[in-house]
């Protein structure tokens, strides 16, 4: 057998032993038994030192170029080994995607209508100029009614539904009659006294009316609003809710319909309606607001001249427009704090509205 | 208040339809709360003639009636006794819907005979409930045959009913109504009618008296009678009884019928007495202690001395301005009659009707001020109708007192209407509008003296007039006028607690609660259970026993909801409100809570059970990691306060704590609610609540807005755990603290890693591991130096706590 013939025979071996390895193991045991220190390719470069001198030279450049072919056949084999187990461990891995995932805070929490629709609101009122007053839900009579210039015995006394404090006005001497303020319009007064005009301001919250049926809860939200200057007038008024109806109903245009009306402590008074096709039902009025041009007498209760300073309020319930944007059928439904109802009514916490995003996103 | 449009011509020349006036009575302040024509239901009903009436050939108590309706002559089977031959009735075709009886008339035979429609009775026609019979009209109308019915007797005029403001006495009256109507040029008032033949020539034989203490003098300031003597008392005429019938009063007598319609028809209650009845002088007085009467609506009433009644020299007969007695009132036998016409003052007329409770037209119309210049003309009027309705001869008019004068004169500058309207009107058209109203307008140019009519007594002042003249111009045409705005981007304008209260809503929210708005007033023992019940914070008037008590605090109304959605098949619930709560009746002490529950198996990464591993049961951790990410929210390193176990009682003491900054100030309380407070609010436990004081949270000050440097140090943190065996009473939080004091430079966080008692350990004893981050700052640590920070760690924790390191 000629030295060529050897090796050839023994690169055709080796070839189809590295074809032939199944798996890592494998051919890495036929890297040893090849190429490793006692590896049959090493063993016939040893054969080299017993050939004749001019023999050795090709002999060994035969051998070099086996081990070289070798070798590259060999990581050719184990890179494919391994793809093939990479292959095949995926395989194993494949898991069931349809398996439910958990929502996540962000999706569960909910803010509720009223809370929303303040946030709306302030952000409109805001942009218009107007602060946000506040007083307490337990309010004198004086500051609920005869500031207000509902004094004592007023007929709009009884029609207010008045909630009394147990023990106020008799027990303790001097002390005033105490109530739950039947609307926001004490903080009108909380606010002339505090500071001098001009004033512009909301005032929202909590009032409560003895009352309780289909359409009526005894506690409900209303917002307030002042304005006064020296200069505002009936004008203004009607401007002011015409702006607030568009941006709060996020509509281009309101019809909105002004007419007389009596509240004791506005003159001249007028209620407002406004054209239901805001809220996409068009062909009915809807009632949404009372104001007036603020009484020169409950002015002058709060130590301000009327001959020169002048304004105008509104008031209207914050549940009853938080209804009518978001179609939510029941007034009582807002306060029965029902998971389902929140869940389906309510807003998420990043529901935040803007002028600039848009109030409802 | 309800008219019919004919009544309102009575007064109104006009030819405007019931929508056009009841728009324009909406827009000026008379809201028309509904038009409702009866004339509708009854267009098809149309008057016939029973030209025959024969008995059914199959039924005993039925007639076949041959009917003349006008246009043909068609076959009616007919079961009324009255049905008769030649008599006018009301005939309905098939086809027609009868209101009375809800049916749709059909074509089919009854007993065989086919009837081709019907002949009603006023039952069926709902116009009363009367179903003696069919509808028999006078031979008059035998020359309507085939007209409709409702045209014919004047039933097609429409009921408009007019919510009247307070402060309009004078439209509790037809009158008034047309007058502002007028004004806003939709017709013309009628002039007044002057009753003629009224005078008498006798004196009142029964006097009148006012036997009024000085004090209570207004009380009733004028009272006027008239005798009528030998009345026929029956019927009123029939338009009258129409009319009042048509706004829901019900015919009694011709002379109470006349004092109900002027009441209506001009606002001025009248009374009249049988003058029979009465003994000696009839008089106003004040009521006096334990007298009582019984009143026309069937009840006795007790009087008291604030009352201002009418008595005469035996008893009490009745509350002025609100209700006569039973006893001096008028029947059909009644020959001599006595007529009031008085003036009562409103404040005391409202106080004696909330007092009684009674609701009467009378009191409507007086605690809202009746007119007093129309006390001796409203006399003379009731007087001539009641002579037109019983007859009689009337006495001559018997005054005591005199009508309250009326002399509101109001200098006024037509320029006010733009100032405080924003409307330019001309000058002309606002003072005939003044005086259509009825007001005397004195001067010229542009600042005029104004007199207001005696029946308006709302008008004090200028923006009065402003309003009328406004009111009938129409507030549509006030044209708006943009506010001035200020310059520039608009300001914020929330306080500090506002944008707390809003920011604390949201990180709520964002933590998976639910918002929820739930009463203010809870019921007593609940609020006594979360430390209220202050005097002043009762309700005079609860409309509930649940709702009597101010709550004291969130969490009763937060826990009775949870029980509420787990009635309803939830499972977990996590509800938290951010509003006010109450300490007192006085202003400061209402405060801002943020507060919230967690029931089941609810925390911050989901509730309920799930694949991956169900949520917690929710306990003192879930409430603590709420207030802590809350305060975060709200700019507060919850780390900065003091946690103590002092949360009050309604937590479990052993598992609640309070968050404090020094022993006054009280940030938040966390923790489980006590079994006890859950038994009282029938929840099952346990259940993790929070109290956040919103108000509370010291005010960050922030000097600029620039943030400080970020100190990221560019060598590698390393961390070292340590194993301290403690007393199992001692604070984690001591341990923290001790670890973290032992180097503040070199030491950047502790953490604690495991938590682990047992018997190994011995009893009363924990186990504590820490995790401490070591953060270089200029150098590399050898590893001296790692040894020497971690000898002062275990020497400082053993110092502060007692700890040991564990080996």
């Amino acid at each position: 057998m000629t030295d060529h013939t050897k090796i050839s025979a023994l690169e055709k071996a080796l070839l189809a032993e590295i074809a032939g390895a199944g798996d890592l193991d494998g051919i890495e045991r036929v890297r040893i038994a090849a190429l490793g220190k006692k590896g049959r390719v090493p063993e016939l470069m040893a054969e080299l030192g017993a050939l004749p001198a001019d023999q050795r030279r090709a002999f060994g450049q035969a051998v070099n170029g086996l081990k070289t072919r070798v070798g590259e056949a060999l990581e050719v084999r184990k890179a494919e080994l391994e793809r093939g187990a990479l292959t095949a461990r995926l395989a194993a891995e494949i898991t069931d995607v349809t398996l439910p995932v958990r929502a996540g805070p962000l999706q569960d929490g909910r803010i509720h209508p009223v809370s929303q629709v303040f946030d709306e609101v302030a952000e409109i009122f805001g942009d218009m100029g107007f602060s946000i007053a506040e007083g307490p839900d337990i309010e004198s009579d004086d500051l609920n009614f005869t500031k207000l210039n509902i004094p004592p015995e007023h007929p709009a006394r009884q029609e207010h539904d008045t909630f009394y404090m147990k023990g106020t006005g008799k027990e303790r001497d001097n002390a005033p009659v105490m109530v739950l303020r039947t609307h926001t319009s004490p903080v009108q007064i909380r606010t002339m006294l505090a500071q001098k005009p001009p004033i512009r301001i909301i005032a929202p919250g909590r009032v409560y009316r003895m009352d309780s049926d289909a359409t009526h809860t005894p506690m409900f939200h209303q917002i307030e609003g002042l304005v006064i200057d020296e200069s505002s007038h009936l004008g203004h008024l009607k401007w002011c809710l015409e702006e607030f109806c568009k941006a709060f109903f996020e509509v281009g245009e309101v019809r909105m319909r002004f007419r007389a009306s009596h509240f004791p402590f506005t003159e001249p008074s007028m209620e407002v309606d406004i054209d239901a096709a805001a809220i996409g039902k068009p062909g009915k009025w809807l009632e949404i607001l009372g104001s007036g041009m603020v009484h020169p007498n409950v002015i002058s209760n709060c130590g301000l001249d009327p001959e020169k300073y002048q304004g105008f309020a509104f008031g209207m319930g914050l549940d009853r427009i938080a209804m009518l944007k978001y179609a939510i059928p029941d007034l009582r439904d807002m306060f029965a704090a029902d998971l389902r109802w929140l869940r389906h009514y309510g807003f998420t916490a990043l529901d935040i509205p803007t002028l600039a995003g848009g109030l409802s996103g | 208040m309800k008219f019919t449009l004919s009544w309102l011509k009575d007064h109104l020349d006009t030819e405007a339809n019931a929508e056009v006036l009841a728009d324009k009575l909406s827009s000026m302040g008379l809201e028309v709360e509904s038009i409702d024509d009866p004339g509708k239901k009854l267009a098809p009903f149309t008057i016939a003639r029973v030209l025959e009436a024969k008995p059914h050939p199959n039924a005993d108590r039925l007639r076949v009636c041959k009917v003349d309706t006008g246009s043909s002559i068609v076959e009616v089977v007919c079961g009324a006794p009255n049905a008769k031959s030649g008599m006018i009735g009301v005939f309905a075709s098939i086809g027609t819907y009868i209101p009375g009886t809800g049916i749709t008339l059909e074509a089919k035979p009854v007993r065989g005979v086919v009837s081709a429609g019907m002949l009603v009775s006023e039952k069926e026609l709902e116009l009363s409930d009367d179903h003696r019979g069919i509808i028999e009209l006078d031979a008059a109308f035998a020359d309507k045959l085939g007209e409709r019915y409702a045209d014919a007797l004047g039933l097609s005029d429409p009921v408009l009913d007019v919510k009247v403001t307070p402060n309009r006495p004078d439209c509790t009256g037809v009158r008034g109504i047309a007058r502002d109507l007028a004004a806003a040029n939709l017709g013309k008032l009628k002039p007044d009618k002057k009753p003629t033949g009224v005078g008498g020539d006798y004196d009142c034989p029964i006097d009148i008296k006012l036997e009024l203490p000085r004090h209570a003098a207004d009380a009733c300031p004028c009272f006027a009678g008239r005798y009528i003597r030998g009345v026929k008392n029956g019927a009123a005429p029939a338009w009258m009884q129409q009319r009042l019938k048509a706004v829901g009063l019900r015919p009694i007598n011709a002379l109470v019928d006349v004092t109900n319609y002027l009441s209506l028809d001009r606002g001025r209650p009248l009374h009249v007495y049988d003058a029979d009845k009465l003994q000696g002088a009839i008089r106003a007085r004040l009521g006096r202690r334990g007298e009582r009467f019984l009143a026309l609506d069937g009840k006795t009433y007790q009087v008291d001395d604030t009352m201002c009644v009418i008595a005469d020299e035996r008893a009490v007969l009745g509350f002025g301005g609100i209700m006569g007695g039973e006893e001096t009132g008028t029947t059909t036998d009644t020959r001599n009659v006595l007529i009031e016409c008085a003036y009562f003052d409103p404040l005391r007329t409202a106080a004696t009707g909330r007092k009684t409770g009674i609701v009467s037209d009378a009191r409507y119309r007086f605690e809202r001020g009746v007119d007093p210049a129309f006390i001796l003309p409203g006399l003379d009027l009731g007087t001539g109708m009641m002579l037109e309705a019983a007859g009689g001869e009337p006495s001559r008019r018997k005054v005591a007192g005199a009508p309250p004068e009326t002399k509101t004169v109001i200098s006024f500058s037509f320029a006010r209407v733009e100032k405080f309207a924003g409307i330019k009107l001309p000058e002309k058209e606002m003072r005939a509008t003044l005086e259509a109203l009825g007001f005397a307008v004195e001067g010229k140019g542009g600042t005029v003296k104004v007199k207001a009519p005696s029946w308006r007594p709302d008008i004090h002042g200028p923006a009065d007039l402003v309003e009328e003249v406004v009111r009938i111009a129409g507030l549509d045409k006030v044209p708006s006028a943009p506010m001035p705005r200020a310059s520039g981007v608009a300001k914020p304008v929330l306080t500090e607690t506002q944008k707390r209260v809003r920011h604390a809503r949201r990180v709520l929210a964002a933590r998976g609660l639910v918002e929820a708005v739930t009463w203010s007033f809870i019921p007593e023992v609940q609020a006594k259970a979360f430390g209220g019940g202050q005097p002043g914070l009762e309700l005079e008037n609860p409309i509930s026993s649940e709702m009597t008590t101010m709550r004291p605090s969130l969490l009763p109304g937060l826990l009775a909801a949870v029980q509420r959605n787990r009635n309803r098949g939830a499972a977990d619930v996590g509800l938290f409100e951010v509003g006010q709560a109450y300490r007192g009746d006085a202003p400061k002490d209402q405060f801002v809570a943020a507060s919230g529950v967690r029931a089941g198996a609810s925390a911050l990464a989901g509730s309920g059970r799930h694949w991956t591993g169900a949520a917690p049961e929710a306990g003192l951790f879930e409430a603590k990691s709420d207030v802590v990410a809350l305060l975060a929210g709200l700019g507060f390193d919850a780390g900065k306060a003091q946690v103590a176990g002092e949360a009050p009682s309604w937590f479990h003491p052993g598992r609640s704590a309070a968050l404090k900054l020094g022993p006054k100030l009280t940030l938040a309380h966390f923790g489980e609610v006590h079994p006890v407070t859950l038994e009282l609010m029938d929840v099952p436990g346990p259940v993790a609540a929070f109290e956040v004081f919103v108000e509370a949270i010291p005010a960050q000050t922030r000097k600029s807005l620039a943030r400080p440097a970020l100190e990221a140090a560019d060598l590698l943190p390393l961390r070292r755990d340590f194993a301290f065996l403690l007393d199992a009473k001692v604070p984690a939080g001591d341990v923290m603290r001790a670890a973290m004091g032992a180097d503040k430079k070199l030491i950047a966080s502790v953490s604690v890693f495991d938590v682990f008692e047992g018997e190994a350990l011995g009893p009363g004893k924990k186990s504590l591991a820490l995790e401490v981050t070591l953060q270089p700052r200029d150098k590399t640590l050898t590893d001296a130096e790692i040894e020497a920070v971690a000898q002062r760690i275990v020497a400082e924790v053993k110092r502060a706590t007692g700890g040991q390191i564990r080996a």
